[in-house]
């Protein structure tokens, strides 16, 4: 089951009603667990459409090891820290832990073919991982990519 | 095969043998060998970072020093291609040591063509 972590590291108050935990909606089967290093060729179709409800869950989508508020890896931190600065709306934001679910973790590097963790989501497509938010960031291509998809906090609000 | 040598030679050929049989970076220097090999790199900068994460909580229980890199790579094989398809085009060269439980956890990566390293210099030095 994914757990959904919110992003109250950015935004320190109730979240709107659409925000809560779906977790029905995010069950994950419960299996025999399998090293990690077969996870993946098992990804298996359960798994992915979990995935892809999760990706579809907000405009921005971020899969983290630990929360936003307690976040459990410097690179994941970091990535919060970004997007905290670059004025994401927490409406549009929703991160998940993956250290919470052994499939989740597994399977989204499979699902985004990408070995790490954290991997950032823009409407359901995969931005990249710290680094290239990273770089993003620095040279101004992510502050025009946000603006674009008008994920951030309006500035008259 | 270690050679036979005169007994006061002994210590240092046999030093020098043994450097050049077991590394105490094995990983870092296959890494190297495979990115060279890959990208014919014009730059590539590895940094072992390991020892900053080494109390971390996915760490315990690890002994590799070998465990967290930062690389630096420009190479022209970039050319034309966005970040993400850059980074996996490193990530396929270590697909089986980041899989491998206790081998590579993390790999930060700058993945740079040359052009663009000649523009960022320009850049820092109108700064």
């Amino acid at each position: 089951m994914f757990s959904r972590a919110v992003a109250s590291a950015f935004r320190p108050v109730a979240r709107p009603s659409f925000l809560r935990p779906v977790r029905s909606a995010l069950q994950f089967p419960s299996g025999p667990s399998i090293p990690s290093a077969l996870h993946a060729r098992l990804l298996s179709n359960e798994t992915r459409t979990a995935i892809d409800k999760a990706v579809s869950s907000a405009p921005v989508v971020l899969f983290m090891k630990g929360t936003p508020e307690t976040p459990q890896c410097g690179f994941s931190r970091a990535s919060i820290q970004i997007l905290g600065l670059q004025g994401v709306d927490p409406k549009k934001f929703v991160a998940f832990n993956v250290l919470e679910d052994a499939e989740l973790r597994a399977g989204v590097k499979e699902y985004s073919e990408w070995p790490t963790i954290p991997q950032l989501y823009l409407e359901k497509e995969f931005i990249g991982g710290c680094d290239i938010l990273m770089s993003m960031h620095q040279n101004g291509e992510l502050a025009k990519l946000l603006e674009t998809k008008g994920v951030l906090v309006a500035a008259d609000e | 095969m270690i050679p036979r040598v005169l007994p006061g030679l002994a210590s240092r050929r046999l030093f020098s043998v043994s450097t050049r049989m077991a590394t105490m970076t094995p990983l870092e220097d296959a890494m190297r060998d495979k990115l060279a090999h890959a990208f014919t790199p014009s730059t590539l900068v590895i940094r072992n970072d390991s020892h900053k994460h080494a109390h971390h909580a996915a760490m315990e229980g690890s002994t590799s020093k070998e465990t967290h890199f930062h690389v630096t790579i420009v190479s022209d094989a970039f050319e034309s291609k966005m970040q993400p398809a850059r980074h996996r085009m490193v990530y396929a060269l270590f697909k089986e040591e980041m899989a491998r439980e206790g081998g590579l956890h993390a790999l930060q990566l700058k993945t740079k063509t040359p052009a663009e390293e000649q523009r960022e210099k320009e850049r820092t030095e109108k700064a």
